[in-house]
């Protein structure tokens, strides 16, 4: 099996005779002085890159996809045709109709909120060929804090107890040195604002309370990522064991059989609530709008750089699709979707948290220095060292990132649930969550993944649990084929993995 | 043009108790060619990685332009102008060509990284070597074939404006046309006045390009010489015994060499 054409050719059956040199000076464009070779080859062309330098047609960007699918790099299209099929099987299965009701899409959405925030966490570090077994009980001791300083009117010493209470700090103030030895400078800050919140003992507040529970997921992030990175224990041990602490500390905090609700309008509105119509609206517009300017503007100024660009048509086919679904989405869940009298509508907030985080964990990764470096350190953790990383900082930072997100994940599934018990968190929540990035595209393996694939794969995995629970399967029925839709992305990125070896050099 | 531009003296280095590097000690002049020979083992990778920070050495001296330095990490040997193909390539086979090139050098701000400058930088570099086979700089490193790879590694050490570059078996995995490429480079950089050091098994390739071939032989150097004063014959019976005629090793000591 041959991959792009023309790849397998080796380099030596070039038409290799040696360059005229013409003389003529490589006019250099940039303030960078030109490099070794440039300068020791003056006269060379920049003509030599087939497709580099001529534009293609819709339709060859088409088939070169076609070849790259063929070649193994499936992406999220498995995870997105499975969707497509999940909801085309339940719509038909489901004879009450209440499957594809705008009432259920809007529950589901809200249901898989929570897990997918965690996986998207996730990526960052299955990217650098590591795992967080810790990130799903790290959520749920976020939201024990959260929820304990909610119900305890503000008073964490008196609900904690002197010892516990201590504890905290010392292991906040703790962290944020170890932050600052790793120089993960916005961890030290959130750090200290996590020890802060508990020192001051500021009165009941929701959005402070948001604040500690992130901050929280970041001291959980600098300790595993200061154990793993600097230490340099296995991650699947240090999150093991970290696994199992943190779920006693949430025993400890919640005692055993207890539950914290949670009774605050703004806490519960995040996972329940709905934009208004013109909100909704809005969000569609800073959306769609935001989504064509970013793709007209790399469209702009690639052609004019004379770069390798997408086709033209290719660009607004994307750009028309977003817009349309989005359109459409928007209009339906603007619509009144209430059984009952009063009236439910509206996009749920739950969506445009998502989308932020999707946004800025996107761009972070695609077109920052950090990012890159994450791809590196995954894909060859030798060649990034060499090439000057700081691969322990870059280490660390993705578990401080994978904990943050699963604090805000857990403050969206509790304010779902609307309340906070000592399993939160546990059970399968984790595994949820791994799955989720792995169903949608990501590699166990490291250095292939995106934030996106967490969405894609936490909306498969959210969709078959809702339309079995629908279907009135038991939750033993709901467990096997989860498992099983696991057990299938995983075997794609396997075999896809396989093809791509195969198909490679 | 034979100014010392980067030395070692008496540079040693052990992995556990095996002594891997003798009191090396070893020239590069600026605007010269100086190939690296020895045998599988001899520790000529070893060498190249203390030069780029990788190892730390025990012992010695490294002196870059007559001042003693001291290379802690990749960067700092970068920020010196020592640039080095490895003889593992060291690419990450997830990222595509450009993001190779620049890898730990990014143009660009941190939040933002200047794409379509790296690209158009990388795309010189690579034309300048006549890389024809390439399709796309956005293809990733896991897709090329063996040469291809090493042609982007050997494009990612020269597309800096730097003045030592050592290429560890820049050659084993090309063509023909190719190596004659990366040959017809490597003289070209030295006119240019850097320091270029070249190891390779290829004797051919060594009397064609280098100005003086430095040979290891089990962690010792044992001759560095000009090329023209030597043939084919000493220089195989340098690597492989250490010692020909009155070059290399005393007599006396070869006994006691064997570790
Ligand atoms: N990281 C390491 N740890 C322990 N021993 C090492 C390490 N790297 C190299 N060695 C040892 O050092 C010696 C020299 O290795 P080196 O790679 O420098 O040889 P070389 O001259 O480059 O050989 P070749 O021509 O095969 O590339 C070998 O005996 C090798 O086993
Ligand atoms: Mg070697």
């Amino acid at each position: 099996m041959t991959g792009n054409s023309g790849d397998d050719t080796p380099v030596d059956v070039t038409k290799g005779a040696p360059q005229a040199e013409t003389g003529a000076t490589v006019a250099t464009s940039t303030e960078h002085p030109p490099g070794a070779a440039e300068r020791a080859a003056p006269g060379s062309r920049q003509g030599d890159f087939g497709i580099d330098t001529t534009a293609r047609t819709t339709g060859q960007a088409l088939r070169d996809y076609g070849t790259r699918l063929r070649s193994g790099e499936l992406g999220s299209l498995p995870a997105l045709l499975g969707l497509l099929a999940l909801f085309i099987l339940f719509t038909v299965l489901d004879k009450g109709g209440v499957f594809p009701s705008l009432l259920n899409l809007a529950n589901l959405l809200q249901q898989g909120a929570g897990r997918t925030i965690i996986a998207m966490g996730l990526v960052f570090v299955l990217l650098t060929g590591e795992i967080d077994l810790a990130a799903g009980t790290a959520s749920g001791l976020a939201a024990a804090l959260m929820a304990l300083h909610l119900v305890s009117g503000g008073n964490m010493l008196g609900a904690m107890g002197t010892t516990v209470f201590i504890l905290f700090v010392v292991v906040m103030l703790l962290a944020a040195a170890l932050a600052a030895f790793l120089r993960i400078w916005w961890a030290v800050a959130l750090s200290v604002v996590a020890a802060l919140l508990l020192v001051v003992g500021f009165p009941q507040n929701a959005w402070l309370e948001m604040l500690l529970a992130i901050s929280v997921g970041v001291v959980i992030g600098v300790l595993t990522g200061f154990l793993v990175a600097k230490v340099g224990m296995p991650s699947f041990v240090v999150t093991l064991a970290l696994f199992i602490t943190w779920q006693g500390v949430i025993l400890q905090l919640i005692g055993d059989g207890g539950t914290l609700g949670l009774r605050d309008p703004v806490i519960n509105a995040v996972a329940n609530g709905n934009l208004s119509t013109l909100g909704s609206w809005l969000l569609f517009v800073v959306g769609a709008g935001g989504y064509a300017l970013v793709l007209l503007n790399r469209q702009r100024t690639r052609l004019a750089k004379g770069l390798v660009a997408q086709p033209t048509g290719l660009v607004l086919l994307k750009i028309g699709a977003v817009v349309v679904l989005g359109a459409v989405a928007t209009y339906l869940l603007t619509q009144d979707r209430s059984p009952g009298l009063i009236e439910i509508s509206g996009v749920p907030y739950v969506v445009p948290i998502v989308l932020v985080l999707l946004v800025v964990g996107t761009y972070v990764l695609d077109r920052t220095r950090f990012g890159r470096h994450v791809y590196a350190v995954g894909g060859n953790r030798e060649a990034a060292r060499r090439a000057g990383i700081d691969v322990v900082r870059i280490r660390a930072s993705v578990f401080v990132i994978s904990s943050a997100f699963a604090a805000i994940g857990a403050i969206v599934y509790s304010s779902k649930v609307g309340s906070v018990s000592p399993a939160a968190g546990g059970g399968n929540t984790l595994l949820f969550a791994v799955g989720a990035a792995v169903i949608g595209g990501t590699s166990l393996f490291g250095g292939r993944g995106r934030v996106s694939n967490a969405v894609i794969g936490g909306a498969v995995l959210a969709t078959v649990e809702n339309g079995l629970g629908l279907l009135k399967q038991p939750a033993a029925v709901v467990f096997v084929i989860t498992g099983l839709v696991l057990l299938v992305a995983a075997g794609v990125d396997v075999l896809s993995r396989r093809r791509s070896a195969t198909a490679g050099r | 043009m034979s100014e010392p531009i980067l030395q070692l003296r008496a540079v040693s280095k052990s992995f556990g108790a095996v002594r891997v590097l003798h009191d090396v000690d070893f020239t590069v002049r600026a605007g010269e060619v100086t190939a690296l020979v020895g045998d599988n083992g001899a520790g000529k990778s070893t060498l190249v990685k203390c030069v780029a920070g990788i190892h730390p050495i025990d012992g010695g001296d490294i002196l870059f332009e007559g001042n003693p330095v001291t290379v802690h990490s990749p960067a700092d040997a970068a920020a010196l102008g020592i640039e080095v193909v490895y003889q593992d390539l060291a690419l990450a086979d997830n990222l595509d060509i450009v993001q190779n090139m620049f890898l730990g050098r990014e143009r660009g701000r941190s939040w933002l990284l200047d794409e379509s400058d790296m690209e158009q930088a990388a795309r010189r570099t690579l034309a300048s070597l006549s890389v024809r086979t390439v399709t796309s700089v956005r293809m990733p490193v896991a897709s090329l074939s063996g040469g291809q790879r090493q042609t982007v590694a050997i494009a990612k050490a020269v597309l800096w404006d730097s003045k030592v570059v050592l290429l560890d078996e820049p050659t084993a995995a090309l063509g023909v046309a190719q190596t004659r490429q990366v040959l017809d480079l490597v003289r070209r950089l030295a006119e240019q006045g850097l320091g270029v050091v070249l190891i390779s098994h290829n004797m051919a390739d060594v009397f064609e390009v280098a100005d003086r071939i430095a040979t290891l032989y089990l962690g010792r150097m044992v001759a560095e010489v000009p090329t023209k004063d030597v043939t084919h014959g000493q220089v195989v019976e340098l690597i492989t015994a250490g010692r020909s005629g009155d070059l290399g090793l005393a007599r006396p000591e070869a006994a006691g060499v064997t570790q």
